[in-house]
């Protein structure tokens, strides 16, 4: 089992990414500079989060320009597993690898905060790891908020490709589940097979014993083991 | 030195003889002209003219505040510790470096960026965030987290919400774009910051001590490089616009005011980290912040003690025809000067071609000690480095106890009724609601707060605590900022002493031990008398206070000339003190955890109302004396918190500040995903006044939350340690705050509504129409 964590120029969770698959997890995984053009020897490739280029286009407007992004398309076209966590899954996006769009989130505004994330998707491998409760898992981003047109919402209920969905805080506590405003509350998604992903909230930061929770590791896990029986 | 003329300009239009009006509009005084006319032995070029007025103005020199800034410890006494030593002291460099054991350190700084952020909120406040980070990574360390400390006027003033919008939407660009979580601060509302707001940023980095570079340029013939972005006009003469009153006509120096690209910042800070780890490369480098490429150049020549000689031709620039007083006075952002071991260029140029950055070999070490400044081959300037640097203008100003300090002293609390049953009932609600008291997370939920994955106490909380990961173990670093514009405004000498010392109740609120201190003194215009004094005497404060904890100052930044149309904004010394807890177990926070915890009051019942928010929010004075303090009480009750927490007792510790006794235990109550409840019982304080007891600031108090087997063991260390201790009441899942008082003033309140006002109050006046909150 090998992870490559993708490197663009203004990544920022890299290092992150690359600390919850190593050290916490104990699974071997290397940085993939940006430049770089092959993809091979890898069981896993996650797209981290950051500010790729800076994002002053559209968020992952030109990092889907980078040469290692022609190996990911050949890659997640071989079935290959791919994660984009944040600023990753709106690269995939823009690759055209995920369906879809993030937009600015509605109150126009960044947001960092613990969410409640319930898994939306019947996928035996997630129901079986993650089951029921919510997860509390941490989201910063300013367009995290998912659009999709009437037939491609239809398509991704139709085909169970909505993986997590937000979901409402305590009664006692004035906030809103949702922290962007995205259609039908959907924060992860995958394509048809299952084998690219792509997730808003950022599992990575909830791996440790001082994190806001230690939800994101099943979720890491799940991947891995994905990642695994490929 | 040269006596001789410098040949013309090769732009005609700075070919202009020096007069009057051009050495007053270079911020200059007379005799400092006098001064650079007679150590030159001629008139400066205009470029040098602009030299000088940068590197003379107070941004860059300290003019006005050196004598003061001498006060302050700058070495830690205690040498027992295997940490906590100096490495590198205030004012040797970018940024001071402390030990922190294990072959590991930590550098920080505070800057502001006040007068950007009035004129141009968002990018103000951007560059401000820019500018302190390069000054943590210039020194070979790897910025860990960010702070910042704001001050606005009124909240409800429209021009205050636009400051207040622009200046978080800037700092949250440039932070989170750079990966660096922004982990605390304060922000404080006062209509003594209208129109002039105070923005200050602390970036903390760390590196292991072999990592450690110096700005100094030494090795005669070693090549001199400028890297990342391009110069252009922007942010001409930045330093010396901040070193100015803020006047009507500010906004006509927009274009003072630099623009931010953290996408560049990234780039470059990655870029010089992967440089400064090629073993022996690297000779000195030095961020071009204040002054650019000015500042950049003499001060690692004066560093050296060396000369040094650019070609402006070599400078990348995104202008055409740009002259060299423009070039020399840009202050376009992420920009570094790097100096390399000779016959080694090489490799700089591999490591930044990698980043798609510029790296451009502009000029080279030479012997003597002159700045040398060339364009088109032609010298623009020939300046004795040092002279710039090292013997600029130093004033003893005249300070002058202001008049309005004999009636605010004068003031005596029997001016106001106590309070009664139906005003305490609104006091609480009313204080909660005080946007200076209300929940900050309108602000720091636009900031990720959690990248880097090692943020362990939110923001929030009294200090905010982030992990370090050392490569041989964790480490755990704590952060607290204060600095109450009130205090010093009513008693400059206790504001000063009561903004450290609350500071290191936050800190050992937190478990943490302290570290070092660093400095933003925000203050008016130092050649008013009155406004000096404050000066004088807050710096004196915080000097004492820093002395008796044995709390080193590793560095800072002063901003004068913060005046708006009424006068000077209440003076303002912000402080940061960062501290270290060694176990992970040992870090406390302030909300409670658990029904029947119980409720601890250390270092007896609060007694004082002068100074208080109670009296500005409810009473709308801002007088009486600020509270007293009594360093030795003040130490043993740290000491004893933190000894508490260590030994596992603590459940929650929580530092009673603007509020009083009230605040502090709701604020207690609101944890993360539930409200609990509380009983108190303060019959026994029989007070000879409730809103002193409930409302009043009294310094030195720390709330307990423990688990009730450990109360007594608690209450015995507190007596052994000559702490005075009160139980306070208990923790109820009820979540209902109940106050017995034995008397007519009991009253209840419901949690959820005191936190509803608490928490929405920012967000529901800064709310936008037809969007969420």
């Amino acid at each position: 089992m090998k992870v490559g964590v993708l490197q663009f120029p203004g990544s920022n969770c890299d290092q992150d990414s690359l600390h919850a698959f190593a050290t916490v997890l104990g699974v071997p995984a290397r940085l993939v500079w940006h430049k770089e053009e092959s993809l091979e020897g890898l069981d896993l490739v996650v797209v981290p989060g950051g500010f790729s280029y800076g994002d002053y286009l559209r968020c992952g407007a030109i990092a889907r320009f980078s040469p290692v992004m022609k190996a990911l398309k050949a890659y997640a076209g071989a079935g290959g597993m791919v994660v984009g966590i944040c600023n990753g899954f709106q690269i995939l996006c823009e690759a055209g690898l995920l369906p879809g769009a993030l937009i600015r989130n509605d109150c126009l505004e960044f947001r960092c905060e613990t969410v409640n994330l319930t898994l939306a998707a019947r996928r035996e491998a997630w129901q079986a790891s993650l089951g029921a409760n919510p997860l509390r898992i941490p989201v910063a981003h300013g367009e995290g908020n998912y659009r999709i047109d009437e037939a491609g919402l239809a398509e991704l209920e139709a085909n169970d490709q909505i993986l997590f969905r937000y979901a409402d805080r305590p009664a006692a506590i004035e906030r809103r589940g949702n922290p962007n405003g995205s259609l039908s509350d959907i924060a992860g998604i995958c394509n048809r097979e299952g084998t690219v992903i792509g997730m808003m909230p950022h599992p990575e930061r909830a791996v440790e014993s001082f994190h806001p929770s230690r939800d994101g590791l099943p979720i890491l896990q799940t991947l891995l083991k994905l990642a695994g029986h490929r | 030195m040269s006596s001789s003329s410098l040949p013309p300009n090769p732009d005609p239009v700075l070919n202009v003889s020096i007069t009057p009006e051009l050495i007053e509009k270079h911020g200059l005084q007379p005799e400092e002209y006098d001064h650079i006319v007679q150590t030159l032995g001629r008139e400066p070029t205009l470029t040098e003219l602009g030299i000088f007025s940068v590197m003379w103005s107070e941004h860059c020199s300290y003019k006005n505040s050196k004598p003061l800034l001498k006060t302050f410890p700058v070495e830690k006494k205690d040498t027992s510790r295997g940490y906590g030593q100096v490495m590198v002291k205030a004012g040797e460099e970018n940024a001071g470096v402390i030990d922190i054991g294990g072959g590991w350190a930590i550098c920080f700084k505070i800057e502001s960026h006040n007068h950007p952020s009035a004129v141009e909120p968002f990018e103000g406040a951007a560059t401000g965030v820019g500018g302190i980070i390069r000054d943590i990574f210039t020194m070979g360390a790897r910025p860990v987290l960010l702070t910042n400390s704001l001050r606005f006027g009124d909240l409800e003033d429209a021009t205050v919400k636009r400051l207040f919008r622009g200046v978080v939407a800037g700092i949250s660009h440039y932070g989170n774009c750079m990966g660096i979580p922004t982990v605390g601060g304060d922000v404080v509302f006062d209509e003594s910051y209208e129109g002039n707001p105070l923005v200050n940023a602390l970036c903390l980095g760390i590196l292991r001590h072999d990592q450690l570079q110096k700005g100094a340029a030494t090795g005669v013939g070693n090549p001199v490089y400028y890297v990342g972005a391009a110069t252009g006009r922007d942010g001409l003469g930045g330093a010396s616009f901040a070193s100015r009153e803020l006047t009507e006509e500010s906004q006509a120096d927009r274009p003072a005011v630099q623009k931010g690209d953290p996408f560049m910042e990234k780039l470059l800070l990655e870029a010089c980290l992967e440089m400064m780890a090629i073993p022996g490369l690297v000779v000195g480098i030095q961020d071009m912040g204040a002054a650019g490429l000015t500042c950049s150049t003499c001060e690692t020549a004066g560093r050296g003690n060396a000369g040094i000689e650019i070609e402006l031709d070599e400078v990348p620039q995104r202008e055409t025809n740009m002259n060299s007083y423009e070039i020399m006075l840009s202050e376009s952002q992420e920009r570094m000067l790097v100096i390399v071991q000779k016959g080694r260029e090489k490799e700089i140029e591999d490591v930044f071609a990698k980043w798609d950055l510029h790296a451009a070999k502009v000029g080279e070490v030479k012997e003597g000690d002159r700045m040398v400044v060339k364009q088109h081959g032609v010298t623009v300037a020939d300046l004795p480095a040092r002279f710039l640097t090292d013997e600029g203008p130093v004033y003893e100003r005249e300070a002058k106890e202001p008049a309005y300090l004999a009636k605010t002293r004068a003031w005596k609390p029997e001016e106001i009724a106590d309070l009664t049953k139906e005003s305490l009932a609104e006091a609480l609600p009313g204080l909660l609601g005080d946007p200076s008291i209300a929940s900050k997370e309108w602000v720091y939920r636009q900031y990720d707060h959690m990248v880097g994955a090692s943020t362990v106490v939110l923001p929030g909380s009294d200090a905010a605590v982030c992990r370090i990961r050392t490569g041989e173990g964790d480490k755990f670093v704590a952060i607290a900022n204060d600095g109450i514009g009130r205090y010093c405004y009513l008693d400059p000498h206790r504001g000063g002493l009561i903004a450290m010392a609350e500071c290191l109740r936050n800190l050992a609120c937190s478990g943490a031990e302290p570290l070092a201190m660093t400095d933003n003194l925000n203050f008016g215009n130092p050649y008013k008398p009155e406004v000096f004094y404050t000066m004088k005497e807050a710096v004196k404060g915080l000097s004492d206070c820093c002395a008796a904890f044995d709390v080193p100052v590793v560095g800072g930044n002063v901003s004068l000339y913060n005046e708006n149309h009424r006068g000077a904004i209440d003076p303002t010394p912000v402080i940061s003190v960062v501290g270290l807890i060694e176990k992970e177990a040992d870090i406390t926070t302030q909300t409670v955890s658990a029904a029947g915890q119980k409720l601890l009051l250390l270092g007896g019942w609060p007694d004082e109302i002068g100074g208080s928010q109670y009296l500005q929010t409810v009473h709308g004075l801002k007088t009486g004396r600020a509270p007293e303090i009594d360093l030795a009480k003040e130490k043993a009750v740290h000491d004893l918190v933190r000894q508490v927490i260590r030994e596992g007792r603590v459940e929650a510790a929580h530092d009673i500040s603007d509020g009083g006794l009230l605040v502090a235990v709701a604020e207690m109550l609101f944890a993360e995903e539930q409200n609990f409840g509380a009983t108190l019982e303060v019959a026994s304080a029989n007070p000879a006044r409730w809103d002193a007891l409930l409302f009043g600031e009294s310094q030195g108090r720390i709330l307990l939350a423990v688990d009730p087997a450990e109360e007594e063991t608690v209450i015995a260390a507190a007596k052994a340690a000559g702490v005075a201790v009160e139980s306070l009441g208990k923790v109820t899942a009820e979540p209902i705050l109940s106050l017995q008082t034995g008397g007519s003033l009991d009253h209840s309140w419901e949690v959820e509504i005191l936190r509803d006002i608490w928490s929405q109050r920012i967000g529901k006046a800064m709310s936008l129409p037809g969007l969420p909150s």
